[in-house]
């Protein structure tokens, strides 16, 4: 965990470095441009711990992984940290840029948010509960039915006419220069790296805690 | 480039990155506070199990070896 961690706080400095000291500015946005380098790797960040949320949920339904029921909790936590952030950093950028904090007619915006208010949801089912395997069934299954909807909402700008969202990556690669584009990934890269950190972090915990729970237990 | 904040545009960046700087912020403080009171009950535990009365059946009778 040291070494990710290590990672992490590296490519975050090399990232705000690259951000604000390499990068030029857009041609039409000028210097909000900026919150693309957080804006686009948070959101794939929160895209990546839903998935890997719902991976750990199928590990559970599928093969009894022990640990994977808590492994998917908490990595869906750490997938609507980032959503949050996602949220936030949008309407940032689309009041600068648009003049508007949210657009209900732009379709990736409320699909984003369709998809963050269902794995928001999730925590409701997960201590509407008592703890044991049926809640850990109940939700694995619905972490693995939401991770449908992150390739729609991912998708969504791509099939919708509205085109207000820019859309920088498509099937001819991404539309930006080649300086962007690599302040982008070691961005991505970062985000990632301190996704995981946190989620090492939140999982070690948890785990103490419950082992502290049957240590209590025990001594009782 | 300097990083002064002199127009709107630098504004809405500044409050972009801040966001994401306090919300990890506070995430790291609420871990912080959790492993803290990990800490606590974890020695009031190692107290609990100290002061324990040992059972008969744990009495180990000396014996001589060899």
């Amino acid at each position: 965990m040291a070494a990710v961690a290590a990672l992490a706080a590296a490519l975050v400095a090399a990232a705000l470095v690259l951000i604000f000291f390499y990068v030029p500015s857009d041609a039409d946005q000028g210097f909000s441009q900026r919150i693309f380098y957080i804006h686009v790797p948070v959101a794939l960040t929160a895209y990546a711990c839903f998935g890997w949320g719902a991976w750990k949920a199928l590990r559970h339904l599928w093969k009894r992984e022990p640990g994977a029921d808590l492994e998917s909790y908490v990595a869906i936590h750490q997938g609507v940290i980032f959503g949050s952030l996602t949220l936030i950093t949008g309407s940032l950028w689309a009041k600068i840029s648009w003049g508007h904090w949210w657009l209900w007619s732009e379709s990736q915006l409320v699909l984003f948010l369709v998809l963050f208010l269902f794995y928001g949801a999730y925590f409701m089912l997960r201590y509407s509960v008592d703890p044991g395997p049926a809640r850990a069934n109940m939700c694995a299954v619905y972490a693995v039915f939401g991770v449908i909807l992150i390739p729609i909402s991912f998708l969504a700008i791509r099939l919708a006419n509205q085109l207000i969202h820019p859309v920088v990556f498509n099937l001819d690669g991404p539309q930006m220069s080649d300086s962007m584009f690599f302040t982008f990934c070691v961005s991505l890269a970062a985000m990632l790296a301190l996704a995981a950190t946190l989620y090492h972090v939140e999982l070690t915990g948890k785990r103490l805690d419950a082992r502290l729970r049957e240590l209590r237990e025990l001594l009782a | 480039m300097i990083l002064a904040i002199t127009n709107a545009e630098a504004k809405y960046v500044a409050a972009a990155y801040g966001a994401v700087f306090l919300v990890v912020l506070l995430y790291v403080v609420i871990i912080a506070l959790k492993l803290e009171r990990l800490e606590r009950e974890l020695g009031e535990l190692t107290e609990r199990a100290a002061a324990r009365p040992v059972s008969e059946s744990e009495h180990r009778q000396e014996v001589p070896v060899g």
